[in-house]
């Protein structure tokens, strides 16, 4: 129990899944769970907080996911969240009343590590021994009993992948929720005595600290739980810790210790208990790292993976794109065209159909991309990127770990941003996480998509294997890319004393992608999309519906149906007040409206500007269901000139490809940050950055044409 | 005799004997299961010349010349 804080009654025990990462955790979660998982966050930290129910036997189950950890050993808050569920300080302060440890049966040695050490837990343990069914072709015999014997806890034999003893997995895990037994085994009698000292310590000052956390607080030095327990005991616990330190490790550090002890326990256990051949199947990897890591095949194919998401994000959404847009589109007029042209029915077509429905419409595009980025990660393809990726990433200051949250930043820098937790050096983690907001998101493909369909031709060259538009896309990942680069290279440079980059990656076996877990990932991750689609874009749809349709003209002459020109609203006002700043852009207000309210979501910027031109009736457009393409190409100035000229479109593709538009990445970046210093400084530099962009490129661009 | 990991060419293999510097990322190599006694093969150098990619333990682990050659290892077999 966490000192001070009365635990709440849970209305279902609570049970964790941990272990190493690559170990088809997330495949099993989903067996246990069916594919409904609710996504949220850890309190206090970044880390991603995966949950879901299950029942069996009459027993319901909250289960809990722990991100996949090679070691209970933290430095940082991110990594204490596995120690904190464990003693029951983090998922609503309820003690686990069990935790379920997946380990990968073909690589035991390195997996039963944490397993040691989560059995010191004190809670009950269960251990799935995932990948039985490759057993065989990895070369290895077990004998699962002897395991169980020599563990101490229930042992049960799965193959998640083909779902294979699942059943028999939730009946143990049942059986030990109704009686349960907290596992003896301990592998360091020398730091037991310490932790035990410690603990009594503390409770004669009247601090209870549970022992899992006095025990990584001794063993790790300078680590997290060290550090968390002086802030909040004392300078006190520190002296006691390193007195305490000393006499258990006799001069060695407890980290070589603990190393030590519980490999030696692993290697003599397994020796009872494993058989190992030489395994057939690793010829199979041998000769795929031989192509994958070959200097010229390994590297195009890597180009050739790059490009082929690329290409499909962009051209094999399209027929759905296309699909959706008819439909949003066509029901808003059948909307219009039921309730009249009252305040409601401009409300409902131009404000909630028409925002939520041109934020939807990319959906398409967003599955396309994770559903490379889950399968490229499953595979194990992404370590062998980052293996290969390492000298180059480094060279702009990153390091090969960099390259995977910088990847998933192409599909949103929160999870990217997040996913930098994993890179061991802080300085680092802080140039990628300055550089991921520079990589082309998901949220900007709806501005991109936009305008170079609406302004590109669709020239194709080599009998139509490449287009213009794809070409243009690409052009705009490059511009990403190299802000990101040069500004992790400027980072990197600042810190350059104190950078000492690390890089320790585990290269996994090739396996296929399992179509369930892939199926639950993109689903989890589409309602993640639509959830905030639901909330913030919604809501900055519906207020710049608002500024847009209010203050409804002349009350006292009963007008409601003589809507709003949108100049006199207050968006326009607003816009039009502010429209020099932007007006050497080529903005017109119009632009300036949709650019200010698609600040706290770039990809709202769609959403304002169908607002804007459909609530718009000013001009010579009433065709209600014309789309926003048409819409903005027969935009024009009120001199008569068209408002979307190619250097303008193009300054405004630079301003989106470099402009920090987006509250989630700004609210991340502080949290990983801790502090709102790096944000700040990403927001003005990249919000100056896309500024003189566009600016260049619509005065370099108007030179041009007229000259 | 022992020498740093980062002698190694690939397909060699030999038996850890400690570390030249015992800082954080000795400590951080030590949870992976690289520690001494344990036995450890270089498979593959990058295209780049660095990381490299070891296998220990039973598995396969990456990481730069520069924490390889804080690795010492003996025992070494001939290429």
């Amino acid at each position: 129990m966490n000192a001070g804080v009365p635990a709440t009654p849970a209305a279902e025990p609570v049970v964790i899944t941990i272990g190493n990462p690559n170990t088809g955790k997330s495949t099993l979660f989903n067996h246990l769970t069916g594919l409904r998982q609710k996504v949220s966050n850890y309190a206090g930290v970044t880390v991603e907080r995966v949950s879901g129910h299950m029942s069996v036997d009459g027993v319901d189950i909250h289960l809990v996911d722990v991100p996949g950890t090679y070691s209970l050993a933290a430095h940082s808050p991110d990594e204490m969240i596995a120690v904190d569920v464990l003693h029951g300080a983090s998922v609503d302060l309820v003690r686990p009343a069990c935790a379920l440890v997946v380990v990968d049966a073909t690589n035991l040695r390195r997996n039963l590590f944490l397993v040691t050490q989560v059995l010191e837990a004190e809670i009950p343990v269960v251990v799935a021994l995932n990948m039985i069914d490759l057993l065989e072709t990895a070369g290895v015999e077990l004998d699962c009993a002897k395991l169980q014997d020599q563990l101490g806890v229930p042992v049960v034999p799965i193959a998640a992948a083909e779902g294979r003893g699942i059943e028999a997995l939730k009946q143990t895990l049942a059986d030990m929720i109704k009686s349960p037994s907290v596992p003896s085994l301990r592998l360091m009698p020398e730091i037991d005595a310490a932790v035990e000292q410690l603990g009594q310590d503390l409770q004669q000052r009247g601090i209870t600290v549970h022992h899992i956390e006095l025990r990584r607080a001794l063993i790790d030095a300078s680590g997290y739980a060290e550090q968390r327990l002086v802030e909040r005991h004392g300078e006190f616990v520190l002296d006691r810790i390193h007195e305490l330190r000393k006499a258990a490790g006799g001069g060695r550090s407890l980290s070589t210790l603990e190393a030590r002890d519980r490999y030696s326990w692993i290697q003599t256990a397994l020796k009872e208990t494993e058989q190992r051949t030489e395994p057939p199947a690793q010829r199979i990897r041998d000769s795929i790292d031989a192509v994958v890591n070959h200097p010229v095949i390994g590297t195009a194919l890597f180009a050739l993976v790059m490009a082929t998401v690329f290409q499909a994000v962009f051209a094999w959404a399209g027929p759905l794109v296309d699909g959706i847009d008819y439909l949003t589109g066509s029901f808003g007029s059948q909307v219009s065209a039921w309730l009249g042209d009252g305040l409601f029915a401009s409300f409902l077509s131009d404000g909630v159909i028409a925002g939520v429905g041109s934020v939807v419409v990319f959906l398409p595009q967003i599955i396309i991309l994770f559903a490379f980025i889950i399968i490229l990660e499953d595979s194990g393809y992404m370590s062998r990127a980052a293996f290969l990726m390492d000298r180059v990433m480094r060279g702009m200051g990153l390091s090969g770990q960099s390259f995977i949250p910088m990847l998933s930043s192409f599909a949103c820098a929160v999870p990217g941003i997040m996913g930098t937790r994993t890179i061991a050096n802080q300085y680092d983690r802080l140039a990628t996480i300055m550089a991921a907001p520079f990589m082309t998101c998901s949220a900007r493909l709806p501005i991109y998509s936009l305008l170079i369909a609406a302004f590109v031709p669709d020239t194709r060259y080599a009998s139509g294997l490449i287009n213009l538009q794809g070409l243009v896309l690409f052009g705009l990942y490059v511009l990403g890319i190299l802000g990101g680069a040069a500004t992790a290279w400027m980072i990197s440079r600042l810190y350059w004393a104190r950078t000492k980059s690390r890089f320790l990656l585990e290269m996994p076996p090739y396996r296929m992608p399992n179509a369930r877990a892939l199926l639950s990932k993109l689903l989890t991750r589409a309602l993640v999309f639509l959830r905030r689609a639901g909330t913030i874009i919604f809501l900055v749809a519906i207020a710049v519906w608002a500024l847009a349709s209010f203050p409804r003209p002349s009350a006292h002459a009963g007008s409601e149906q003589a809507p709003t020109t949108i100049a006199d609203s207050y968006l326009g006002r607003m816009s039009i007040a502010v429209a020099p700043v932007f007006a050497p852009l080529g903005w017109d207000w119009k632009i300036t409206a949709a650019v200010l309210a698609s600040f706290p979501a770039r990809e709202v910027v769609i959403a304002a500007l169908a607002t804007i031109y459909a609530v718009d009736t000013t001009g010579t457009d009433d065709a209600a269901g014309s789309t926003l393409t048409r819409r903005i190409q027969n935009a024009r100035h009120v001199d008569g000139t068209p408002v979307y000229t190619l250097p303008m479109v193009i300054g405004l593709l630079i301003f989106y490809a470099f402009c920090l538009q987006c509250a989630a990445t700004i609210a991340v970046m502080r949290r990983e940050t801790g502090s709102w210093r790096w944000p700040l400084i990403a927001w003005t530099y990249m919000t100056g950055l896309g500024y003189a962009g566009a600016f260049a490129a619509f005065q370099i661009g108007t030179w041009l044409q007229v000259g | 005799m022992s020498c740093p990991l980062n002698d190694l060419k690939p397909g060699q293999s030999g038996t850890v004997s400690g570390f030249a510097k015992l800082d954080d990322g000795a400590e951080h190599l030590m949870q992976m299961g690289v520690l001494e006694g344990a036995d450890i093969s270089v498979l593959r150098y990058a295209p780049t010349g660095d990381p490299v990619e070891i296998r220990v333990m039973g598995y396969s682990l990456s990481l730069r010349l520069a924490d390889a050659a804080n690795v010492l290892v003996d025992n070494v077999t001939k290429s």
